[in-house]
């Protein structure tokens, strides 16, 4: 269904008609969104900045989820083993070259996007659940290399090592409202770019790659270079959101949830914000997260009132369940995700006060 | 039509394990031509088409278009030689906007990289205007204006039709492969689709090579006609000649079920 725009709303160029932000306030949606959360030091609770900062990286990492699964159809289970890749790789450069926090960031990018092409290979020959099997390769070997290579650099068995904290002349990033500034200019630059690739020539041969790779392949787009790029990208996104993430908690290691799990939250984060969409990962990430921490509240309190026996278990066991059924209950009814639901709610406030 | 050759199929042969798909099949396709393969059901009309996109590779024989044997090429780069294709069960990308499936097609002739087209930055936005431009065009041309955002998933069959004419058009073709362009469509339908087939041709000198089970159709629009049966060319003529060749009249009648073409050798 085409989107419906009010009558009267016509675009008098091309280049118009390929804006995302047609309206004045729309543009002071956008600015009052973005004001609102760099001033989340002032008004905020210390709850609130640290949520803002979690949520803020695990939106990059999703958004780069989003180019490789939502929009070029190719699943990875590896996304979390790249953000590990990125916070070493970030965290070496700070610490043993002396580089700046934001020259490692995008050099993070690149060696994690590296690594990512790497086990995007099998791309080329398998699909699918075939496919996912093979990203799955990436969740145990690179955790498995941090662990048992180049201890003294890597952590060995310990599974950590400090990260520095960025600064600027001396101005230290060493809190969450402090580190804010930082997560929210990367994840607007994030975005700028996802939003980018996603209305020009590459996004068009990733979606056609999605939708039918046969004719994509005989209108002119190589498959196989094209779905390298789009693990290129992705990884690049979780090299960037795993650098922030380490440098935001300090240390980075297998031990700080860079596992498989992590790598299928971040795909539940997708598939419930919506697949394919730009808005989908922000949706997603924000309402996995905050529905992680009320059922972590909810949990605990079910938990008091349990024997004592049980507590320890229901505790550990509240929050998987919890998100596996949120999973399951967007899969069965509204698998296109807060995204589409988003879109109905707009069209439906625009036609008010005539439902119909 | 001119005489010079744009495309020559020397040789061909395929086989699917037992099944021989194409049996030492040669032919030429002139400049500007017209040219329709016809055929009973699996006799090796897509598959021909296949070989052309070097999605399948002839276990022997050569395909040459323009000087370039198109074997030795990835299917991709085909395209970027001129040639376009629709499919018998239409392949277009479904999550996409009429106008994106369009604009998608236009990928072998964009020039800006990757990196500008991140950044929305320069050549990236000027051409994307450009483009678009040409794909307007297209969508006057097949009358499609009205449902030029709509998802081409949610569109009845026929406009699906048109729309991937529509798309493999905006790869602005040498050589158009239509692989039954009019099945399943009704008689109005199929009437708009062979004109805007004739304009294609007329109009713009794309050369055509149609495959079509209408024989109606065929016989009306095409200038010469090819005819397959089993994996073998066993005709090749004009219309004319090929109503009233006995093999063609054998091979349709010896048919078991439905296809015999009622209107043969009539008119
Ligand atoms: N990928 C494939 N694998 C195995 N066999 C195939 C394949 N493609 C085609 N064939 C076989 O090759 C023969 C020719 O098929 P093809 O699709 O080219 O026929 P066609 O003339 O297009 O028929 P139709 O009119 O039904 O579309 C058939 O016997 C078919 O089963
Ligand atoms: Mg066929």
């Amino acid at each position: 269904m085409a989107i419906l725009r009010p009558a009267g709303d016509y675009d008098r160029s091309y280049r118009q008609d390929k804006r995302y932000i047609r309206k004045p306030w729309q543009w002071v949606i956008l600015f009052a969104s973005i004001g609102v959360v760099a001033t989340c030091p002032y008004w905020g609770t210390p709850y609130i900045i640290t949520t803002a900062n979690r949520i803020g990286y695990t939106i990059i990492a999703v958004q780069g989820l989003n180019i490789l699964t939502g929009y070029t159809g190719q699943i990875s289970l590896g996304q979390a083993a790249f953000m590990l890749v990125g916070g070493y790789v970030s965290t070496l450069v700070v610490t043993h070259l002396g580089l700046s926090m934001f020259l490692a960031l995008p050099i993070a990018a690149v060696g994690a996007g590296i690594v990512g092409l790497i086990f995007g290979l099998p791309s080329l020959r398998v699909k699918g659940f075939y496919l996912a099997m093979a990203t799955l390769a990436a969740q145990f070997i690179i955790p498995w290399l941090t662990k048992h290579t180049f201890p003294e650099f890597l952590g060995g068995t310990e599974g950590r090592i400090a990260t520095p904290v960025p600064q600027i002349g001396s101005f230290l990033f060493n809190e969450p409202a402090r580190f804010i500034y930082i997560t929210l200019g990367v994840l607007i630059i994030t975005t700028f770019i996802a939003a980018n690739i996603t209305r020009t020539r590459l996004g068009r041969a990733f979606v056609a790659i999605r939708d039918n790779d046969l004719a994509a392949e005989l209108l002119g787009v190589n498959l196989f270079g094209y779905k390298l790029r789009a693990f290129f990208i992705a990884a690049m996104y979780a090299g960037l959101a795993g650098a922030l993430k380490a440098h935001y908690q300090r240390a980075i290691g297998t031990e700080f949830g860079y596992s498989l799990t992590e790598s299928i939250v971040l795909l539940g984060m997708l598939v419930v914000g919506g697949l394919g969409t730009n808005i989908g990962p922000f949706l997603g990430a924000t309402f996995i997260i905050v529905m992680q921490d009320v059922s972590n509240v909810v949990g605990s309190n079910f938990a008091a009132i349990m024997p004592h026996e049980m507590t320890a278990r229901l505790l550990t066991s509240f929050r998987p369940i919890f998100f596996g059924l949120i999973l399951m209950f967007f899969l069965i009814f509204e698998p296109r995700g807060l995204a589409h639901r988003w879109q109905l709610f707009k069209a439906a406030w625009r036609l008010r006060p005539f439902s119909h | 039509m001119s005489d010079a050759v744009q495309l020559s199929v020397e040789n061909v042969h395929l086989a699917f394990g037992g099944t021989q798909a194409l049996f030492d099949v040669s032919f030429n396709v002139c400049e500007r031509e017209l040219l329709a393969i016809i055929g009973p059901n699996g006799a090796g009309k897509t598959s021909m088409l296949n070989c052309i996109n070097s999605f399948y590779r002839p276990d022997k024989g050569r395909i040459v278009f323009k000087g370039n044997d198109l074997a030795r090429l990835p299917s991709h780069r085909v395209a970027y030689l001129g040639i376009a294709r629709t499919f018998q069960n239409i392949a277009l990308y479904t999550g996409m906007s009429v106008l994106n499936n369009l604009m998608a097609a236009r990928h072998v002739h964009m020039k800006y990289g990757m990196l500008a087209g991140a950044l929305y930055f320069g050549r990236a936005s000027k051409e994307e205007v450009e483009h678009r431009i040409v794909v307007e065009e297209i969508i006057d041309f097949l009358e499609i204006e009205h449902i030029r955002k709509a998802v081409v998933g949610a569109l009845p069959y026929g406009l699906r039709k048109r729309v991937e004419l529509g798309r493999a058009l905006a790869l602005e073709p040498e050589l158009l492969l239509l692989d039954e362009p009019m099945a399943g469509m009704n008689l109005e339908e199929k009437e708009d689709m062979a004109r805007f087939i004739l304009d294609i041709h007329e109009l713009q000198g794309t050369t055509i090579l149609l495959i079509e089970h209408d024989m109606g159709l065929v016989m009306d629009i095409a200038e010469r006609v090819i005819v397959l049966d089993f994996g073998i060319k066993i005709a090749e003529g004009t219309p004319d000649e090929i109503k009233n060749n006995p093999k063609v009249i054998q091979a349709y009648l010896g048919e078991e079920f439905g296809a015999i073409p009622t209107d043969m050798g009539s008119e």
